[in-house]
């Protein structure tokens, strides 16, 4: 346990920011259980397409292949999986589309970046504005998806008090997936070859070069797994938690992700905590919003996840270190 | 500037021609003709006077927002959200056009400019002052500018600044001492881009503030080393760019549409984008880029209307063009020519 704890390396003031929140979630929950639950449902509803789009960065970086493009895959992958199961009227054959999308989409992010050498952010930027293109010509008005999506509890995790109705209930597959593929992909990072593999290629390419670790196949592996789990995201939003697909929908939460990412310092777990506290922030503003607590204007209300994006990254983008090689494309040396 | 006939005339053609033929596939596939589109395209872009009037207008725009984009690449900036800082030089202009009685045009039209400027360079300084002190990469930072101003925008006009007793939701017109006059007919916006261009490539090459940008975009280490302060040329990078993009929507709100409406500016900034990367962020090189992008979004209403294809056709095939000429395959031939631009070197830089 101390090890685990050793190893995720909280600070004295996020602990103290996790104990907080605790107390005042319990605090909520026994005035008002019903409340709580739902704006801490709704917080993970918020907070899990971001905390797995920061996922796509993570595989990604800690490569060391910084991907701009989030954004574009998860609106091509969300496009595809839309209208395929719309059209196909099979909800599963949609999602399956949308991760493929999101895998080609990644591949055409890692030809350009790993094998061409292409500056990461211009690419990554090219695949947004592609994606934005495309898909906003293609967009026909009024398709709908089947509504056969299920939402169930988990049997026995969803009794548990306090977390279980937030967390086990009412939710559909993909988001209790997040739950479970998080963690895993920390584990992988960490505990694994591959994992490894991963990190020293991120930090020093040329080391783990010379170690016979081939550089170009462990970066494209990642971005196109990055891509498969962007494509996940995609198809998470427009099938699962809003049922449709429009115009950009992403809305910068591919940056907003990277940032979480960032805050988090590029392991999973501290970017889930991070998306989790950002939706919870969005939940509450909303609650706010429709309790009438405020009578701040519209456009400032649906600002906040942008300010909230800044000030995070104002408050820890100094003081934490990127993966060492991000963004820097590796070219082998010639003797 | 040394033009060489693959990298400056061969790789743009062939990028544009290949994504046009992408284009009529697409066109072809939603049961439109892809020949009338581009008919309707090249008539309405380029052929009537009232069209090329129209498209210089928009190139001079594109030209201006290119620029602040370009100068922010060569200091090693990718300065994605000129879109905000354009939105809020237009609305500085605007206020200062409908709200400054009595004076001469001399001194109306520098005077709503400035101020236009400032307020671009106040939004793009910010994300420069957050990169060179807290290490926020601008590319985050300037895109959540951008729907921070957005929202900011969108709110003042329907309040502070809104036109009362009117059914859509506006500011008064500007004065017409606050208005740009047209020269024998053509945008004069168009020539103050060009002259712009020059006072650009200028600065970059002639002036220490210039080579300053220049070195730091090459190599912030070996700048550094060479005694140039980074930081400070980060911030001033930045402001740079974003006065240059206020002072883009600033003309636009003088030269074209005389009031402000958030809607009219969308799509300044992100074609500046991909004006600058096609001119392969040189002054001068990116004015071809921004005619025929100008012409294109000059006929882009035409082309629904006259043709059937959505408009966002043009979206779709600025974006492809872009991809062709900046990636795959090509890429190989561009970098054999040259180093690549470089913008960033990571998150921590």
């Amino acid at each position: 346990m101390q090890k685990i704890m050793m190893k995720i390396r909280f600070k004295s003031w996020q602990f103290a920011l996790f104990l907080l929140s605790l107390a005042l979630w319990i605090y909520c929950y026994v005035a008002d259980s019903g409340i709580t639950n739902s704006v801490v449902a709704s917080g993970m509803r918020f907070g899990m397409p971001l905390a797995l789009a920061a996922m796509v960065g993570i595989m990604c970086e800690r490569s060391g292949v910084i991907n701009i493009g989030i954004e574009g895959t998860m609106l091509l992958s969300g496009f595809t999986g839309f209208y395929v199961a719309s059209y196909s009227n099979n909800i599963i054959f949609g999602l399956i589309i949308a991760i493929l999308t999101g895998m080609l989409t990644s591949l055409v992010h890692a030809l350009m970046t790993v094998m061409w050498k292409m500056d990461q952010i211009i690419a990554g930027t090219i695949i947004n504005i592609l994606a934005s293109g495309l898909t906003s010509f293609l967009y026909k008005e009024g398709s709908t998806v089947p509504n056969s999506w299920p939402i169930f509890d988990i049997p026995i995790l969803s009794r548990i008090p306090l977390i279980g109705a937030a967390l086990f209930s009412q939710q559909g597959p993909i988001q209790y997936f997040g739950l479970i593929l998080i963690p895993a992909i920390w584990i992988m990072m960490n505990k694994t070859r591959w994992g490894l593999r991963t990190r020293s290629v991120g930090e020093n390419p040329g080391a783990a070069d010379t170690a016979g670790i081939s550089v170009i196949r462990i970066r494209m592996t990642n971005v196109i797994i990055g891509g498969a789990i962007g494509g996940l995201v995609g198809g998470f939003i427009c099938l699962e938690l809003v049922g449709s697909f429009s115009k950009d929908f992403t809305a910068g939460a591919g940056f907003t992700a990277l940032a979480l990412m960032i805050f988090g310092r590029w392991n999973p777990l501290g970017a889930f905590a991070a998306a989790i506290l950002f939706g919870l922030a969005q939940a509450l503003a909303t609650q706010l919003q429709i309790f009438g607590v405020d009578n701040v204007p519209n456009q400032f209300i649906t600002m906040l996840p942008y300010v909230f994006t800044i000030l995070v990254l104002a408050f820890s983008a100094g003081k934490v270190r990127p993966p060492a090689a991000a963004g820097k494309s590796y070219e082998k040396e010639q003797s | 500037m040394k033009i060489k006939v693959t990298r400056d005339i061969f790789i743009p053609v062939a990028s544009v021609l290949v994504a046009l033929g992408f284009g009529a596939i697409l066109i072809a596939a939603q049961g439109h003709s892809p020949l009338q589109a581009y008919h309707v395209l090249i008539v309405k872009g380029f052929q009537s006077t009232v069209g090329l009037q129209s498209t210089l207008s928009k190139a001079g725009i594109l030209i201006m927002s290119g620029l602040a984009i370009t100068i922010g690449l060569r200091a090693g900036l990718f300065n994605i959200g000129a879109q905000g800082q354009v939105l809020s030089g237009a609305l500085a202009f605007t206020y200062i056009g409908y709200r400054l009685h009595g004076v001469p045009m001399w001194i109306h039209i520098p005077v709503a400019l400035i101020v236009g400027a400032a307020f671009g360079a106040f939004v793009g300084g910010f994300a420069g002052f957050l990169k060179a002190t807290r290490g926020v990469h601008e590319v985050i930072s300037t895109i959540m500018l951008n729907s921070i101003m957005a929202g900011i925008v969108d709110y003042l006009t329907q309040n502070q600044f809104r036109l009362a007793n009117q059914p859509n939701t506006r500011t008064p017109d500007i004065l017409h001492s606050a208005r740009l006059p047209h020269i024998f007919g053509y945008p004069s916006g168009f020539l103050i881009a060009v002259l712009l261009a020059g006072f650009v490539s200028w600065v970059l090459k002639r002036t220490t503030t210039g080579f300053e940008f220049e070195s730091v975009g090459r190599n912030r280490y070996a700048a550094w080393y060479a005694g140039i302060s980074v930081k400070k040329t980060i911030i001033l990078g930045m402001l740079v760019s974003g006065a240059i993009a206020g002072f883009t929507g600033a003309i636009f709100s003088s030269e074209t549409t005389g009031y402000f409406v958030p809607a009219f500016y969308s799509g300044i900034g992100f074609d500046g984008i991909t004006v600058a990367l096609l001119g392969r962020a040189n002054p001068y090189a990116i004015i071809p880029g921004a005619i025929f992008i100008g012409g294109m979004r000059s006929a882009q209403s035409a082309i629904q209307f006259e043709a059937g294809v959505a408009p966002d056709i043009i979206n779709l095939l600025l974006a492809l063009v872009l991809f062709f000429a900046t990636a795959p395959l090509l890429a190989q031939l561009i970098r054999s020519n040259t180093k690549s631009i470089t913008t960033t070197s990571g998150w921590g830089s």
